[in-house]
C-alpha cells in the first residue's frame, strides 16, 4: 500500500530521475529526508541535487525563481504552507509576474504541506490556496487522493507556469493506494468523487473525505449526494461543476478555509453568476470558524468542517 | 590573511571605455528628466545622477553569460552590460517593440533570457534570484561565471538582502552585491537606516568578502569592482561592495529632494562622478577637452534621434494583448468584460 506522503515522494524520485533540470531544495529535505519525510533517501539516491536551505522562506523561493529563469525545474518544500507567507512577496510578486513581464516562464513547485491536523495549532494548520489562487499567473493543485498526489506533482513539474502544489497533512499517513496512476486527468480538470442526484457537493483536499462520509450518512436516508473534488483550485473546472448542479439544482460548498474571499465563495459566485437558472435552492457552503486555527483537539475537531457538519448541512440544503 | 598583489593600473582607455558609457547614462537620463517634465512619460522618472562611476563598474567587468540584476539608479551598468538607448526609450516611453511591450515600465526592464534580469520593486527580491541562478549555472555543471546584483542602503534593511546574502554566503556562490550607499533611502537618512558603523561591517557578520570604494571616483571604482568581480569568478564566493556617493536627484523626479543636508552636497562624497572622471581625461592628457565634449555631443545625438524614433511607435494596443499571466493561455480567467 503507497500512503499520499510516499506518491509525493515517489513523484519527486521519478522526476529527478526523468529529468535532470529538477532539483530539491528547502529546509531539512537533505539528508535529513524532511519534517515529514517526503523526501526521505533522494539525497542520497540524487548527489547534489537535493539541498538544505537555510531558515529563508524569501531567499528559497527567490532562488527558486532564478533557477527557473535559467532553465532549471526547481521544487522547493515549505516545512508547513504557513510559513510561506516568509516568501510570499517572491511567490507573488516575482514567480507569479515573471510570464506576464518580460515573455519568459517561471516553473517552479511550491509544495506546501497544507490544512490541520490535530494539536497543529494557529502557525501548522493553515490552508493558503484560495490566497495564492488570487494572484493572476499562479496554478495552484490541492490533490485529494494518493492517485492525484502522485500525478498531479508530476505534472506540476512539467508545467511552464508556477504551481502552488497544496498537499494535505491531514492525509499523509493514513490515505492509502494499492498503486500509482498509470494517468491522470488534465491540469485544471474536476472528477466526479461520488455520483448523486439529490445535491451537488463541491470541494477540494481533506474535505474530499469527510464530504464523502457525509455523503454515506445521508445515503442511508435514501439522499444520493454528487461530489465534485475540484483537484485544482486555479484553473478552477467550472463547467463540470455547472453540469453537476445542472444534474441535482442544489450546492453546497465545502472547505477547510476560513470563510471571506475563499474557494467556496468563488465557486457560489461562479454558479450564482452563470448557473443561476440551475438551483433550485439558495447555494450553500461550509467553511472553517473564521478564528485561528485551535491548538487543542476539541477545539479544533470543531473548527473545520467534519462529516458530521457537512451531513448537517446538507440536510438543511436538502430540506430535511 | 594572504598578501594582496597591486592591482594593476586602470588605463586611460578602461577609463575613456567607461567615461563614455556614463556620459551617454548621463545624457539619455537628462533627457528622461526633460521628456518627464513635459509629461511624454505615464509613470514615474528615477535617475541615477551620482551613481554612475560605480555602477558603470560593475556592468563593465561582467561578460556574455553573466548574469546581471541592476536596480533603479544604475542606467550607466545597464548600458555597459549591454542594454541599448533604445530599449531605454521603448520601455519608458511604452513602445510595444520594447523588451517589456508597455506591460512594465522604467527601471524595470530586462530581457532575462540573456541574463540581464527585470527587477521587481520589492527591494532585495534579486539577490536571491541572482543567488538561485548562480545555483542553477553550477548544477549544470558550468563555472567561471558571475552574477552580480545592486542595491542602495535602504535595502539593506530588507529580509530580502539579508535572506540572499546568507544563502549565497551558506552555498559559496559567485555573487556580487553592490551596495551604493548614497546617503537616503527616498528621504530617510543613513542614520534612520543602519546603526553600523559602516555597510560594510556586514561583509563579516555573512562570512563574505566585503570591499569599500569612494564611488565618485572612477578609477577606484573601476579597480574595485575588477577585483570583487575577478575574486568571485575565480571562486572565492560573495563579494560585498560598499560605495559611498551622494544621491544628486530626487528619489524620482516628482521628488525636488529638499531633505538632502547641504553639508553633504558641499562635502566630498557630493562631487559629480561624470565631472570628476571628465576632469580626470583631461589633466591626464588622456584627451583633450574638445574630444570630450564631442563625446557627449554625439551622446546628445543618439538620444535625441532614438527618443524621434520611439515616440513615432506604436504602444501596446489593448485588443490584441493576449492578457495571458499564463504561459498555458487555456489557464486565463474571462471575468474582465470583453
Amino acid at each position: 500500500m503507497i500512503t499520499y506522503l510516499e506518491a509525493i515522494r515517489l513523484a519527486q524520485e521519478k522526476a529527478l530521475s526523468e529529468d535532470t533540470r529538477v532539483f530539491l531544495y528547502g529546509q531539512d529535505v537533505g539528508n535529513f529526508g524532511g519534517a515529514f519525510k517526503a523526501t526521505k533517501s533522494l539525497a542520497k539516491e540524487f548527489p547534489g541535487r537535493v539541498f538544505d536551505a537555510p531558515l529563508s522562506e524569501d531567499a528559497i523561493i527567490g532562488m527558486a525563481v532564478g533557477a527557473a529563469i535559467e532553465g532549471m525545474r526547481p521544487i522547493v518544500e515549505m516545512q508547513f504552507a504557513d510559513f510561506s507567507t516568509c516568501g510570499f512577496n517572491q511567490i507573488v510578486n516575482h514567480a507569479a509576474t515573471l510570464y506576464y513581464r518580460t515573455g519568459v516562464p517561471c516553473p517552479i513547485v511550491v509544495r506546501l504541506p497544507s490544512g490541520g491536523t490535530s494539536g497543529g495549532g494557529p502557525f501548522h494548520s493553515q490552508s493558503m490556496e484560495a490566497l495564492y489562487a488570487h494572484y493572476p499567473g499562479l496554478v495552484v493543485m490541492t490533490p485529494a487522493t494518493v492517485e492525484d498526489a502522485y500525478g498531479m506533482l508530476l505534472q506540476a513539474v512539467a508545467l511552464d507556469d508556477p504551481v502552488i502544489f497544496c498537499e494535505h497533512k491531514f492525509l499523509y499517513y493514513h490515505l492509502k493506494a494499492e498503486g500509482l496512476p498509470e494517468s491522470v486527468l488534465p491540469v485544471g480538470k474536476a472528477r466526479l468523487a461520488r455520483p448523486g442526484r439529490d445535491a451537488t457537493i463541491v470541494t477540494h483536499g481533506a474535505m474530499l473525505h469527510e464530504s464523502l462520509a457525509a455523503a454515506l450518512d445521508l445515503a442511508e436516508d435514501g439522499y444520493e449526494v454528487e461530489i465534485v473534488d475540484l483537484r485544482t483550485v486555479k484553473p478552477i473546472d467550472t463547467d463540470t461543476i455547472l453540469a453537476s448542479v445542472a444534474r441535482t439544482g442544489r450546492l453546497l460548498c465545502v472547505s477547510e478555509e476560513w470563510p471571506w474571499g475563499g474557494v467556496a465563495a468563488e465557486v457560489i459566485s461562479r454558479v450564482s453568476s452563470e448557473g443561476f437558472g440551475l438551483l433550485d435552492v439558495a447555494p450553500m457552503r461550509l467553511n472553517a470558524k473564521d478564528t485561528p486555527v485551535p491548538y487543542h483537539p476539541d477545539l479544533w475537531s470543531v473548527h473545520r468542517p467534519t462529516a458530521r457538519s457537512i451531513a448537517e448541512a446538507a440536510r438543511r440544503l436538502l430540506h430535511i | 590573511m594572504p598578501t594582496q598583489k597591486a592591482d594593476p593600473p586602470v588605463t586611460g582607455a578602461d577609463f575613456i571605455k567607461a567615461y563614455r558609457l556614463m556620459l551617454v547614462a548621463r545624457v539619455l537620463e537628462e533627457k528622461l528628466a526633460s521628456l518627464y517634465r513635459a509629461g511624454a512619460i505615464k509613470g514615474g522618472v528615477f535617475l541615477g545622477r551620482g551613481q554612475e562611476a560605480l555602477s558603470v563598474s560593475v556592468g563593465i567587468h561582467l561578460h556574455r553569460g553573466d548574469i546581471y540584476a541592476p536596480l533603479i539608479r544604475d542606467q550607466a551598468g545597464r548600458m555597459a552590460f549591454g542594454d541599448t538607448v533604445l530599449d531605454t526609450l521603448r520601455t519608458y516611453l511604452g513602445s510595444q517593440l520594447g523588451p517589456m511591450r508597455g506591460r512594465d515600465g522604467n527601471i524595470h526592464r530586462g530581457r532575462p533570457r540573456e541574463g540581464y534580469y527585470a527587477m521587481i520593486s520589492h527591494l532585495g527580491a534579486m539577490i536571491p534570484a541572482v543567488a538561485g541562478a548562480l545555483l542553477a549555472r553550477r548544477l549544470r555543471g558550468e563555472s567561471g561565471i558571475v552574477g552580480a546584483t545592486c542595491i542602495g542602503d535602504g535595502g539593506t534593511s530588507t529580509g530580502a538582502f539579508h535572506e540572499g546574502l546568507n544563502a549565497a554566503a551558506v552555498e559559496k556562490l559567485p555573487l556580487i552585491l553592490v551596495v551604493a550607499n548614497n546617503q537616503y533611502a527616498y528621504s530617510t537618512p543613513n542614520a534612520r537606516q543602519f546603526a553600523c558603523a559602516d555597510l560594510l561591517d556586514k561583509a563579516v557578520g555573512y562570512g563574505v568578502v566585503g570591499h569599500k570604494v569612494d564611488a565618485t571616483n572612477l578609477e577606484q571604482c573601476l579597480a574595485t569592482l575588477r577585483r570583487a568581480i575577478g575574486a568571485a569568478r575565480a571562486g572565492g564566493g560573495p563579494q560585498l561592495v560598499v560605495g559611498d556617493l551622494l544621491r544628486l536627484v530626487g528619489h524620482g523626479e516628482h521628488d525636488d529632494g529638499s531633505y538632502v543636508d547641504p553639508a553633504l552636497k558641499a562635502s566630498p562624497v557630493g562631487r559629480d562622478c561624470v565631472l570628476l572622471a571628465e576632469e580626470r581625461i583631461i589633466s591626464e592628457n588622456w584627451a583633450p577637452a574638445a574630444e570630450c565634449a564631442k563625446w557627449r555631443q554625439e551622446a546628445e545625438q543618439e538620444v535625441n534621434a532614438t527618443v524621434d524614433k520611439v515616440r513615432r511607435e506604436p504602444g501596446p494596443d489593448p485588443e490584441d494583448d493576449d492578457w495571458a499571466a499564463f504561459s498555458n493561455s487555456e489557464f486565463a480567467e474571462h471575468y474582465a468584460g470583453l
